[in-house]
């Protein structure tokens, strides 16, 4: 089983890589990983790409006018439901 | 050997999923009703809101609105369209609060219902969420021999944050979706699977195509720029 997983070609190993990391598994103890350069970047970038996207995207405010588009949008559909 | 950074920690309180609830304290309490929130709290903002209280609604504007935008400017990448959804998301929320009955956190169930409004206005721009079901099978753009590149083109484990950032907007809608929802917001596939009605399968393909694609994007990048 570990030779046939070693033995799989990058194509047979990146096509089982969403589900291999879906699982939260640590997919660079994979066979195929521990002898493939190639792969085993690809799967350190992906981790890169991934940690790195969690640590960014600040929250931010909105504009300040949007409150008061809101208020009003409020305000015309509470007009709207008392006149009918 | 460090386990996979690819297992996601749930994001800290304010923004659980929806796959966390607090409604395990809510639906244990004693028969008796709860005694009435501490004045000037968030619960009581939160029931003079549902009460119609214009000023409490306002208020509820005020601690909610960076998130909502936030998450609206990530699902689009649009500051004019996350405005358009933050304001949208408020007027569900405006229609919707008296029939909040605690099931989840407050944050929680508006995050979903900010997350809807979204995916509702994709879809009638046409994102087609049956194309986030495609088939299994890569295609010849797509595929994983696609992935193969020299080593010394990696990313070497640093990381040009606006480079991300860009990359991340320029994603087709759907793959951003899948991205944002599991790499940011922390939801787990099946969450996903459940919202954008696709299979759980697809979610994770979708996921791992998408950082396919960020991933040639920030080899591209710096080399284009003349930064590499």
């Amino acid at each position: 089983m570990t030779d046939d997983l070693k033995n799989m070609t990058c194509e047979e190993f990146q096509a089982q890589m969403p589900e291999l990391i879906s699982t939260g598994a640590d997919a660079s103890e994979h066979p195929h990983v521990q002898n493939c350069d190639l792969c085993r970047a690809l799967l350190a970038d992906l981790e890169t790409i991934a940690e790195a996207a969690r640590q960014m995207f600040p929250v931010v405010d909105p504009p300040d006018h949007l409150w008061k588009q809101i208020e009003s949008a409020i305000q015309e559909e509470d007009s709207a439901a008392e006149k009918r | 050997m460090t386990p996979s950074r690819f297992s996601i920690e749930p994001p800290d309180a304010s923004s659980q999923p929806a796959s966390q609830p607090a409604a395990a304290a809510v639906e244990s309490a004693p028969a008796t009703p709860p005694p009435p929130p501490v004045p000037g709290s968030d619960a009581d903002t939160l029931l003079r809101a549902q009460n119609g209280d214009h000023h409490a609604f306002a208020q509820l504007y005020s601690l909610h609105k960076r998130r909502i935008y936030s998450l609206c400017l990530r699902m689009v990448g649009n500051v004019a369209e996350a405005e358009d959804l933050t304001q949208e998301a408020f007027l569900q929320l405006h229609r919707k609060i008296a029939t909040f009955r605690g099931d989840s956190a407050f944050s929680t169930w508006l995050h979903r219902l900010a997350i809807n409004v979204v995916l509702m206005h994709l879809r009638k721009k046409g994102l087609s969420l049956i194309s986030l079901d495609e088939a299994m099978e890569p295609t010849p753009e797509e595929g994983p021999g696609r992935s193969f590149g020299a080593p010394d083109l990696s990313l070497a484990g640093s990381i040009d944050r606006l480079a991300l950032e860009r990359a991340i907007s320029d994603l087709p809608a759907g793959y951003r979706l899948i991205f944002v929802l599991h790499d940011i917001e922390g939801y787990e596939h099946n969450e996903i699977a459940a919202m954008l009605d696709c299979s759980i399968g697809n979610s994770k393909s979708q996921l791992h195509k998408a950082r396919l694609k960020l991933r040639d994007a920030m080899r591209t990048f710096p080399r284009r720029e003349g930064r590499r």
